[in-house]
């Protein structure tokens, strides 16, 4: 190819592992991560609100690792493990952070929840009993607008008991204050 | 009796106390328990749809082209190469739009798109309907539009100093005051010199609150349906379907009547009152989809909603205060000056409401309130979480505590000694119902040891206390109009369903639910089994919209109405069949029953059944609109509520005395709520609003390159600071109050008026840490550090403007106080009206509001 | 939706075949490793290159070798999520670990590689903007336009130096190598960069940073200070990294590089000179004072212009402060370094 050809605007056609099941698409080769989600496999529930990475909303497991969809090429993770919000419940049982998300408020408007329930979950997978600290540090890549995170960081630990086999009842403060 | 009858015909205004706050706590079943929104499934499984998650066959997409200048004519614009461009289905023009809007009935200066002039770079010029977004952008890049720039006014100074006789091009706008003012008011309320006369110490501050944006982590989006039939369906993100309607029904008048237009507002992906104007993308969307027969999506970037904005605005204030030797505020002379950026907006409104609140904390005697808002090139300003009040808040809280220091009391007992008395009215006539203050103010005393610490921490380390109160909706409408604020309508199903219609929007504050609990508690039914329609002006009755958190408690008002409606035309017959008196029957765990014998009754379903087959289809409608106020001045329209919600917060910080760098590691709380609906979602709003608060006092400002062309410095989410989990201090919060005979079940607001304490609270925190007054708002490490350095040079340790703009006020309004024997008009309509009255026996003049 | 420009992506297996692609297409060819440099500056139109040659299956520059005592060889493509929780990496290079910790935030170390690091474009807050917002300003010195508008007189651009980990491996006398289209050169990383926002690394175009190599741990102890608005996302504005070895209580060595505030890591070379030799111990207010005073010097080389973040003077101001607190964090005895911010 010569440096000065126009680029290639076919598109190419890719295989994608999305919540466990195999997807195709015919998509544009300068399409991200986040574009093919959303517009071509018609999973809205992975959101934007910088598409910079200055914000987290995008945010979705590749290989379990949370990464910013929004700043990931489309073809870089063809064949990889790709996990959105919405395969996070199991046949319509939520997981435990979807769970204590609803039960707390931990979601207002949602618009962050799913990025911050995916980062959370790796977090989990890693470090099954984080302190308030180690939640704090693991997130501190998404932006929520509405909670204040006071919610959310109760909603990780409530999460993690329940994963732990522990009991996990909302503490009155959280719920009603002191 | 048949369900119409009983669903219509009574009065939109109830006395008070009708709303069942009197009920104990223990006779409610859903009423003040934690329970989950009703779509919180929704939102936790990605499939509450937002509006850009909404796709149609055959959409496309559009962009807008925006201006580049901060002000300047607009010679020619050429977009014959992007209509040419493959791809591109039309190109809209400033006028091909022609007819102005704007989301007060007084400010109707925006046009879709600008047609002869730009007013701040974002301003949009043209607007592209594509096959996709980079063909759009792409085209937007091909249209030429040569402009001629004008003189630049970045800030209120220069927009005061307009020389009324230039050239009429060289005001921003040619309504308005003279110059670039766009209002000024003044209103003074008692005898300011008495008041000040009977002083014995008098301060004179300058404040200064920077603007700051919402920031909600949607960005605004719009998708516009123009059918075969003629009718258009526009899904968007707002706050204020209603008013969207209005403005699309006024602009489109040629092209679709108002019934076949219909609004939905989706779920906003927050909100904060920067989805609450009718905007320019939200027109132009359903223009180019009439003109291409196509659904025509638009979703802003980022960038875009800066210049969207609508948020706080800047407000420089002085304020004159006198107060007797223990503290009493005799007198109040407050001046604020806003500065507007380039449109209208709610801007009247935000101007009266830097005026409105101040009295409503604390008791002040003879108050005087001078008020201006200037055009300047800049992206306009509106309402943002606390409309107007935050500015003059700071400012007030931050004076009580200098007040306090050179009195030698302390914060919390000159607070407590002024506050003002539940059940009164205050010098600018506003009614204050139930009023908890004192309690949050010695919750959060207590709660945070702030007496033995106040003044008592080693250098660098503070606590600081202020105090705040806020409305429960505003008691008028934006356009003047007699109908009700709320609407709410049931639909019984013979399978028990019940479904509730109601215009207003959840934004992510739980409206939805609230609709669902309150019925729900009345016909005794678990919530989640409630269907909630919301949001769609063809479905639901109005609600006004989701601002000045009037929701809860017009929407849960109106909601109550119509399910007690439902509740007593269901009851009488059930009564009958079971041969019990009507007042026995009970609604509770979706059964109707005799609640002497509860065991003797029905399912609610057949219950429905029954009275269908005796009445017909069974609906309901209930209304709400809140109570006539006694502040009948001009102006008085701004600041009347049905209750007013109260909060104390005590801040600590720690500061690094070497750089001027501070943390937040506690804050605590207390809100007057009245009673809780749903105190988990209280305790959301309420977190929820210190962190913004939070974000405000510390980080964020609406920043532009005044001397480089007017640009807005930072439109990024990385550059404008938001606070992340790693500010977030640990967060103390009680709830507190009575239930207040307004509310529904007694509930007041809890979305906007735990924010305003923070900061002051921040500022009155670190000048207790290291002695630095700083007298702005954002509280950055530069300033506390600039203050720092005038400490050791020995100069005043205050960072602060010190003076306002000069402005030729108009002539006060003078209105004489509850206790000066006023009526809650001006002093020469008082006149006017007893004139009247005695000419024609009696009938009061038509309020006003504006 | 900010989208992407169009552009061929290339996928090559080996940093040799990466190069020979970007060595064809010349100027028109840019690397790519995370890309959470790369693509937000194409999203914004700044950097528009037409061939993309992602480096991500280039197995040859992934990995870690080596040992603390003769040095350790990181990979470049090695991401600052590995380098910050590989536990050899922390107990021996604490100081390098915190600095890469201390970069954006956890979903972007998991993306970000060290290579890109190093190699992160200069930052200005006229010219990380869109499109649009740059022709409202006529766009700049920098891209597309011809005017400095931090210092319009001026004939040099001053975009600043942003990446955290740089100050602190040139302290450290880190060193790269760096594969060309005639061979391979290893590079210190003092010596790469250079002090203009626009032209601001030594390296030919097609030049692949393959690895970095850290230094042998013999007795030297490094910190890095951070000054950034939020403990997350932000760039530095000020970023000290020092490096000190002792001799008994004498200073041995010290080398402190100043980032965040100039077009390159600046050498704050009069502090240096002034503690070479100095008698210092932690905890001590004599030697804190000697330190102060040094640190002083600091405050004149530092070019803290209005282009970032934060009020342009009191960075400058804030140079000597944190320049001193990195000096103080490398004495023997200075608790290891938890805080996020400053
Ligand atoms: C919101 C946000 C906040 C950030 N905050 C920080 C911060 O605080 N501190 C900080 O240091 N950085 C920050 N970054 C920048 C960036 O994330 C990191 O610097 C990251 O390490 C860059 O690595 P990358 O692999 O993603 O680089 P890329 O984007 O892939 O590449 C960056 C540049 O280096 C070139 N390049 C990459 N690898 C090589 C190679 N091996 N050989 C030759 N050229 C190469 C590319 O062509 C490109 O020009 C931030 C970014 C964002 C979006
Ligand atoms: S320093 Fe000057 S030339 Fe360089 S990017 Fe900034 S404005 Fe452009
Ligand atoms: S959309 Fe904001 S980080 Fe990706
Ligand atoms: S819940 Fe609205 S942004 Fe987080």
């Amino acid at each position: 190819m010569s440096p000065r050809e126009a680029p290639d605007r076919r598109k190419t056609l890719g295989e994608f592992r999305v919540n466990g099941e195999r997807r195709e698409v015919a998509y544009e080769p300068h399409r991200t991560l986040l574009e093919v989600l959303r517009e071509d496999l018609d999973l809205t529930g992975t959101k934007h609100g910088c598409e910079l990475g200055e914000c987290g909303a995008c945010t979705v497991l590749v290989d379990g690792v949370p990464v910013l969809s929004c700043l990931t090429l489309a073809q870089e993770v063809e064949g990889c493990a790709i996990e959105t919000i919405e395969g996070m419940a199991d046949k319509g049982e939520l997981h435990p952070l979807q769970d204590f998300f609803a039960e707390l408020g931990a979601s207002q408007c949602g618009y962050c929840s799913s990025g911050f329930m995916l980062a959370s979950k790796a977090l989990l997978a890693q470090n099954p009993s984080p302190s308030r600290d180690e939640i704090r540090v693991a997130l501190s890549g998404n932006l929520c607008r509405c909670t204040g995170y006071v919610k959310i960081y109760e909603a990780v630990e409530l999460a993690a008991k329940k994963l732990r086999g522990e009991p996990c009842e909302p503490s009155r403060e959280c719920t009603h204050g002191r | 009796m048949g369900a119409d009858a009983a669903g219509s015909g009574a009065p939109i205004e109830r006395p008070e106390g009708r709303y069942l706050h009197g009920v104990p706590d223990a006779d409610l079943k859903v009423v003040g328990k934690p329970w989950r929104k009703i779509d919180a499934r929704a939102r936790v499984t990605g499939q509450t749809r937002f509006a850009d998650d909404l796709f149609a066959p055959r959409m496309a997409y559009c962009k807008l082209l925006r201006s580049t200048q901060a002000h300047a004519r607009i010679v020619r614009i050429d977009a014959s190469a992007a209509e040419a461009m493959e791809g591109v289905y039309a190109v809209l023009l400033g006028k091909d739009l022609p007819i102005t809007f704007g989301i007060l009935p007084v400010s109707q200066d925006e046009h879709t798109l600008c047609i002869d002039k730009v007013r701040f770079v974002g301003d949009p010029v043209a607007a592209v309907a594509a096959v996709d977004e980079d063909t759009a952008w792409e085209a937007c890049r091909k249209i030429v539009v040569e402009y001629e720039a004008l003189p630049l006014v970045t800030d209120v100074f220069t927009a005061a100093a307009t020389d009324p006789e230039a050239p009429h091009e060289h005001r921003i706008h040619d309504y308005g005051r003279l110059g670039n003012f766009h209002r000024q008011e003044n209103l003074e309320f008692g005898d300011l010199a008495q008041g000040f006369g009977e002083s014995d110490l008098v301060r004179e501050d300058f404040f200064f609150f920077e603007g700051n944006t919402h920031l909600p982590m949607e960005e605004h989006a719009t998708l516009a349906t123009f059918d075969p039939d003629g009718k258009l369906c526009v899904q968007s993100s707002t706050q204020t379907p209603h008013y969207l309607h209005r403005a699309l029904a006024k602009v489109l008048a040629e092209h679709v009547p108002a019934h076949k237009i219909r609004v939905i507002a989706c779920p906003n992906g927050g909100g904060f009152g920067g989805k609450s104007d009718p905007f320019s993308h939200e027109i132009a969307v359903a223009m180019l989809s009439i003109r291409t027969g196509r659904p025509v999506k638009v979703t802003l970037t980022r960038e875009e909603v800066f210049y969207t904005h609508r948020g706080r605005h800047p407000v420089l204030m002085r304020s004159r205060i006198g107060v007797s030797r223990s503290g009493r505020i005799k007198a109040l002379d407050f001046e604020t000056h806003l500065d507007g950026g380039a449109y209208g907006s709610y801007g009247t409104a935000s101007t009266f409401y830097t005026g409105a609140l101040q009295c409503v904390t604390y008791h002040v005697e003879n108050y005087w309130f001078r008020g201006a808002r200037y055009f300047t090139n800049k992206a306009p300003c509106g309402p943002k979480r606390g409309h107007g009040t935050p500015q003059p808040r700071f400012a007030l809280e931050v004076q009580m505590d200098k007040l306090a220091v050179e009195l030698g009391l302390d914060p919390v007992r000159i607070r407590k000694d002024n506050l003002v008395p539940a059940n009164s009215l205050t010098a600018n006539w506003m009614r204050v119902g139930t009023m908890a203050l004192g309690r949050c103010i010695d919750q959060v005393v207590a709660g945070s040891g702030f007496l033995d610490r106040w003044q008592k921490l080693p250098h660098g380390k503070g606590v600081g206390l202020a105090c705040s109160s806020y409305l429960s909706g505003a008691g008028l409408p934006i356009y003047w109009n007699a109908m009700p604020h709320s609407g709410v309508q049931l639909k019984l199903d013979r399978s028990g369903l019940v479904t509730v219609f109601c215009g207003s929007t959840d934004i992510g504050q739980g409206s939805n639910s609230i609709l669902a609990y309150v019925v729900g508690e009345v016909l005794g039914l678990d919530p989640q089994d409630l269907r909630i329609v919301t949001s769609d002006t063809d479905l639901t009755p109005v609600d006004l919209g989701s601002y000045s958190s009037r929701v809860t408690l017009m929407t849960g008002n109106a909601a109550l109405q119509a399910a007690e409606r439902a509740r007593d035309l269901i009851a009488p017959h059930v009564a009958d069949k079971l041969g019990v008196p009507r007042n026995r029957i009970g609604f509770a765990k979706g059964r109707v029953f005799d609640v002497s014998d509860p065991d003797q009754g029905m399912p609610f379903a057949d219950a429905v059944q029954l009275a269908e087959s005796k009445l017909g289809t069974i609906g309901t409608t209930g209304s709400y609109r809140p109570p006539k106020s006694p502040a009948r001045y001009k102006g008085g329209g701004v600041g009347p509520s049905a209750n007013y919600s109260f909060t104390a917060a005590v801040v600590e910080v720690d500061v690094d005395p070497e750089t001027g760098i501070y943390t937040v590691p506690r804050i605590f709380v207390a809100h007057d709520i009245g009673r809780s609906i749903n105190p988990c979602l209280v305790m959301g709003q309420v977190e929820g609003s210190v962190y913004m608060g939070l974000g405000e006092a510390m980080m964020e400002e609406m920043s532009y390159r005044s001397d480089r062309f007017g640009v807005h410095k930072i439109p990024s989410m990385l550059d404008y600071k938001s606070p992340t989990t790693m500010e977030m201090p640990e967060l103390i919060t009680w709830l507190v109050g009575d239930p207040d005979p307004n509310g529904p079940f007694g509930a007041k607001e809890a979305g906007q008026g735990p924010l305003l304490p923070i900061m002051p609270a921040v500022a009155n925190a670190v000048f207790d840490a290291v002695g630095v007054r700083v007298d702005e708002v954002p509280i950055t490490p530069e300033k506390v550090f600039e203050g720092i350095e005038r400490a050791r040079k020995g100069k005043e340790p205050r960072v602060g403007p010190t003076k306002t703009p000069h402005v030729d006020w108009p002539e006060a309004r003078k209105v004489r106080t509850p206790w000066q024997g006023g009526t809650g008009l001006e002093v020469e309509r008082e006149q006017e009206e007893l004139a009247a009255a005695r000419a024609n026996g009696g009938a009061s003049r038509e309020r006003r509001g504006d | 939706m900010l989208r992407l420009p169009k552009f061929s992506y290339h996928r090559p297996a080996s940093g040799a075949e990466a190069v020979r692609i970007v060595a064809a297409h010349g100027g028109e060819a840019r690397y790519v490793a995370g890309g959470t440099d790369l693509y937000p500056n194409m999203k914004r139109r700044v950097q528009r290159p037409g061939h993309v040659v992602a480096l991500s299956r280039c197995q040859d520059l992934r990995g870690m070798r080596g040992e603390a005592r003769s040095g350790v060889t990181i990979g470049a493509m090695t991401t600052l999520s590995a380098i910050e929780h590989d536990p050899r990496l922390r107990a021996e290079y604490p100081g390098f670990v915190h600095a890469a910790s201390v970069v954006s935030t956890p979903l972007l170390r998991n993306m970000g590689t060290i290579g890109g690091n190093l190699l992160l474009d200069t930052r200005c807050n006229y010219y990380d903007q869109s499109h649009e917002w740059r022709e409202s300003i006529d766009f700049c010195k920098k891209c597309d336009g011809s005017t400095c508008w931090v210092a319009p007189s001026s004939p040099r651009c001053w975009a600043v130096q942003s990446s955290d980990t740089v100050p602190l491996l040139c302290a450290i006398d880190a060193s790269v190598t760096l594969l060309g289209a005639d061979g391979e050169r290893r590079v210190p990383l003092r010596a790469l960069y250079r002090d203009d926002g626009i032209d601001f690394v030594q390296k030919r175009h097609e030049e692949l940073l393959t690895a970095l190599h850290l230094p042998a741990t013999n007795g030297w102890r490094a910190s890095y200070r951070k000054l950034r608005r939020r403990g997350s996302f932000d760039f530095p504005v000020l970023g000290v990294g020092a490096c000190l070895s002792m001799d008994g209580d004498r200073v041995a060595e010290l080398d402190v590089r100043i980032g965040g505030a100039g077009s390159w890591p600046i050498p704050a070379q009069k502090t240096v000179e002034m503690l070479r030799g100095a008698v210092l111990r932690f905890d001590d207010a004599a030697s804190d004072e000697l330190i102060r005073a040094a640190a002083q010097e600091a405050y004149k080389p530092t070019r803290a212009m209005d282009n970032t973040d934060l009020d342009a003077h009191w960075r400058k101001k804030m140079a000597p402060v944190f320049v001193a607190r990195a000096i103080r964090d490398c004495l023997p005895g200075a608790p290891p370094r938890r805080d996020v911010l400053g």
